[in-house]
């Protein structure tokens, strides 16, 4: 079917989310629906599924015009959506979750029938090229099949238009390969796709025709085959971005950070890192890469005094610190960015300006006597909201009313607010935009080059390549192996991450 | 948004709740309100007329009960002798009186549950703390008068806190679920005080009830006005001056700030490097130690003396009044004088219209039950609800 929506419009207090909007997407196209953070996307798309009503324009679909008071009127008129976050049950197996609400019935009684669902199932697997097992567990199976059970679930649905929402955020390289396939197959039996994300690489590849949001406005539509990623980003930002990180050559200097045989147990007592040994000088960028899983996490909060360590020693610029507490490590200057922003690194229900004094509060010129300076504590705030770049009404906005990107922007900036001699930064650039990406990289180069030593746990191949002035890889508890900057291609680093070197 | 409605944002609800819970409040009085309704059938007008004066008069009394009889402020105003004068204004100080150890101990329950932790032992921690001063100022009975209150009032502060470390000790050392625990110590609690008053030394010559001496004999915390049988005292001005402490502690100070942290978000309060076992034990001792401060206030000031049943249950309302407060000091003054005033309003109600007490109660948890269901009272009233999804849009737009 094909999908217009012409200009959409939607107000929220003090903001235009969605300004005059629209695009269009016909039968068994594949839309790519590209912008930052904050452009309109998740706005646009919950208009698109029911949760929001435009405040002007329409939605029209087969060139009828549609209003949708609730998501089930959108689903009745074929509209699927596969959210970023699963709504899985995650103890139903594959056929009950995606019968889920739509379950067909059978007798006298009205009950489940399985065996026709089961049959559906399989059928729409078959059909997509799916490959999932019917009776699995959702709880068992990997993020990329759950994924497809979400894809599933909205096929089993009728849905002719399937709205993905930055579905590559949680999958491996390997598993968004499989993903495009799929969409693929789809988009050639006649769904419309619309296909919503940030990253300039998926969109070039997957869609037919990319709409670029910035700020709640279009930008500007594009045909893939013409565009390269410089023009997309120019069109995202509204400014040329530099993709590459810019940095010169890394001149190491003295070991800061130096880890020998290290063992640490995850939260389940099993053995997670395994005799890791590993060097960072002053100067250098480290980049750690590997699939989740393979140890990466333990060894961070191992480093930073949040899990105890079984054996091995932890040395930063010569104090051995394999047992001392994270605030005695913070002491030394050590700056560590964490792995979840949302569950470890901000608080959401506190302001930016608490936010920011979150690990230095106690101490001058932020606590005098024992009582917060709330004067100066605001101006260095302010200071840093503005130095960082980070969008907010004011410094006395709950911290998690903002989106990724800028509350990134805020851990970032208490971690460097202070001299800072090793940073430790856990998928530093997850979720992010192109922007605000460039950004944190470019922050992350300038520690380096103050003389900080940098380690950069990320998943993302990409990021590893461009930041690492080495790259460390890790699998199954230990590091497989150390390329050095001029050496580190995607083929060598990705067969290391996959265990095939 | 106006620095006026962002004021008035968090009492719109509990201004509602408490609004509704007085219309539901006069419902029930309709319908229990037998010798009226057996009339309906004879006198259909004249009995809902009844009736309705029936509620009229329920509240007025309940006012009046409260706040004080116009008459006998009139009078008293024409004719300022000491009993007059004591007349007019004994309903208004009971009611300070009542709520006193209502602020004490709503702020305790306020300053855990900003932490994090959820202290259900106030009521324990607070008769503790009346024992604590109790048995002080028994033991220091021939020292100068100020010297025994403050003592006193140190050592009630001092049983609470120990009362309400020791959970928050179990729980950030041995990972004992502190709701539990501190549900147990208020028995044990109510145990220990049956217990000491026992003893010879701390009970009243010659009874057999577990009431201890009259502390009245040589302490008393000075009177605020010098009217006969007037008992407000200056424990009411320390109830508000903690309050504002407590409101400094918890905005203002580094300590109160790794507290709030520790209680929005251990995680990341954790990883700033905050000890999450020395936050739940600090937070559990000064819940325990104001609530301690609270009862020795009471023994020391409002009551003659200590007694197994010195707390009324003040402990569990506190827990109500926290909630409807918001955890927020000045809105536990408030809701701490409206309990108050529904206590000794509710007095003269019961002796005017023969309405039972019970009906406070009722009241009182209506009131909960519309203030933990916001969504209930925005469907009554029509308010459209903050969206959580339009904050996020707000400041930056996606979800992502």
């Amino acid at each position: 079917m094909r999908l217009e929506l012409k200009d959409i419009t939607k107000r929220f207090p003090g903001v235009l989310a969605n300004d005059r909007i629209s695009i269009a997407a016909d039968r068994g196209e594949v839309l790519g629906l590209l912008g930052e953070n904050g452009a309109g996307k998740s706005t646009l798309m919950n208009i698109l599924s029911g949760l929001y009503k435009p405040d002007s324009g329409e939605i029209l679909i087969d060139g009828t015009p549609r209003t949708f008071l609730d998501p089930r009127q959108a689903i009745e008129a074929g509209i699927g959506m596969v959210h970023q976050h699963f709504q899985l049950v995650p103890v139903f197996d594959v056929v009950e979750a995606v019968a889920l609400g739509a379950e067909s019935t059978t007798g006298f009684l009205r009950t489940f029938d399985r065996k026709a669902a089961r049959a559906r199932v399989v059928e729409l697997s078959e059909q997509y090229n799916l490959n999932v097992n019917p009776d699995a567990r959702i709880e068992d199976l990997p993020v990329g099949v759950r994924q497809r059970v979400e894809i599933l679930k909205a096929l089993y649905r009728k849905s002719d238009i399937l709205v993905l929402d930055e579905p590559s955020a949680v999958l491996t390289p390997f598993e968004t390969e499989e993903l495009f396939e799929i969409i693929r197959g789809l988009a050639k039996a006649g769904t419309t796709v619309i296909f919503i994300t940030h990253k300039l690489n998926e969109v070039l590849e997957v869609a037919d025709r990319i709409t670029v949001l910035r700020r709640g406005r279009v930008a500007g539509t594009v045909d893939p085959k013409g565009a390269t990623r410089e023009i997309l980003a120019n069109l995202m930002v509204g400014r040329d971005v530099e993709l590459k990180v810019v940095k010169g050559p890394a001149q190491p200097g003295d070991v800061v950070l130096s880890v020998k045989d290290l063992h640490v147990r995850d939260d389940r007592e099993h053995m997670a890192v395994k005799g890791v040994s590993l060097e960072i000088r002053a100067g250098e960028i480290v980049a750690l890469a590997g699939v989740q899983g393979n140890g990466q996490t333990e060894l961070v909060e191992a480093l930073v005094g949040l899990r105890n360590v079984d054996s091995g020693s932890i040395t930063i610029g010569g104090t051995d610190t394999t047992r001392q507490s994270p605030r005695q490590i913070s002491d030394l200057g050590v700056a560590h960015v964490p792995e979840d922003r949302n569950r470890d690194g901000l608080i959401g229900a506190m302001s930016v300006a608490e936010n920011y004094i979150l690990d230095q509060y106690h101490r001058a010129p932020y606590s005098k006597g024992g009582q917060l300076q709330l004067g100066v504590i605001a101006e260095k705030a302010k200071a840093a909201v503005k130095d960082y770049d980070v969008r907010t009404p004011g410094i006395e906005t709950a911290g998690g009313s903002l989106s990724g990107g800028n509350q990134q922007k805020v851990v970032v900036a208490r971690e460097f607010s202070r001299p800072v001699r090793l940073v430790i930064a856990s998928q530093p650039t997850r979720g992010l935009d192109v922007g605000s990406i460039e950004y944190i990289h470019k922050r992350m180069v300038e520690q380096r080059d103050q003389g900080a030593a940098v380690l950069i746990v990320s998943t993302e191949l990409e990021e590893v390549l461009a930041v690492g002035d080495r790259v460390a890889v890790m699998l199954g508890g230990g590091i497989v192996g150390i390329v050095e900057g001029e050496d580190a291609t995607f083929e060598k680093v990705g067969l290391l991450m996959g265990g095939v070197a | 948004m106006s620095r006026l409605t962002r004021a008035l944002r968090p009492i719109v609800i509990p201004l509602l709740a408490v609004i509704t819970a007085f219309i539901v409040g006069s419902i029930f009085i309709l319908v229990t309100d037998f010798a009226n309704l057996s009339k309906l059938g004879t006198d259909p007008l004249g009995a809902i007329g009844a009736a309705l004066a029936n509620i009229g008069n329920a509240y007025y009394a309940m006012v009046i009960g409260a706040f004080g009889d116009p008459e006998k402020i009139t009078k008293a105003l024409n004719d300022p002798t000491p009993r007059a004068m004591a007349a007019a204004v004994r309903p208004l100080t009971e009611t300070l009186v009542a709520s006193s150890p209502l602020i004490f101990c709503g702020l305790a329950v306020a300053i855990s549950f900003r932490s994090g932790v959820f202290n259900i032992g106030v009521e324990g921690q607070f008769v503790l703390g009346a024992f604590g001063a109790t048995v002080a100022a028994i033991v220091l009975k021939d020292q100068p008068m100020f010297l025994v209150i403050i003592a006193s009032a140190l050592a009630g502060i001092l049983t609470g806190a120990a009362w309400g470390f020791l959970p928050g000790f179990l729980k950030a050392k041995m990972g004992a679920h502190e709701v539990i625990t501190t549900i147990m110590l208020n028995y044990v609690a109510a145990q220990v005080v049956l217990f000491g008053l026992r003893s010879d030394y701390l009970r009243k010559a010659g009874s057999s009830e577990p009431i201890s001496k009259v502390l009245t004999d040589w302490v008393q915390i000075p009177r605020m006005l010098d009217l006969p049988a007037i008992r407000l005292h200056w424990g009411f001005v320390l109830a508000l001056v903690m309050a504002v402490v407590v409101s400094w502690f918890l905005f203002k100070t580094t300590k109160g700030y790794e507290l709030r942290a520790s209680g929005f978000n251990l995680n990341a309060a954790r990883y700033a490097g905050m000890s999450a076992s020395g936050s739940i034990m600090i937070a559990m001792s000064l819940s325990g130690g104001l609530a301690g401060l609270g009862g020795s206030m009471e023994v020391l000031g409002t009551v003659p003396q200590m007694s197994n049943d010195i707390s009324g249950g003040v402990g569990f309302n506190a827990i109500t009044l926290a909630l409807l407060a918001g955890n927020r000091p000045a809105g536990i003054v408030a809701a701490a004088l409206l309990f108050g005033a529904l206590r000794t309003g509710g007095g003269l109600m019961a002796v005017k219209t023969g309405i039972p007490l019970d009906l406070l109660v009722f009241i009182q948890a209506i009131v909960i039950m519309f203030v933990s269901a916001p969504g209930l009272v925005r469907a009554i009233y029509r308010i459209r609800a903050p969206r959580p999804q339009d904050a996020v849009v707000a400041t930056d737009g996606g979800a992502a």
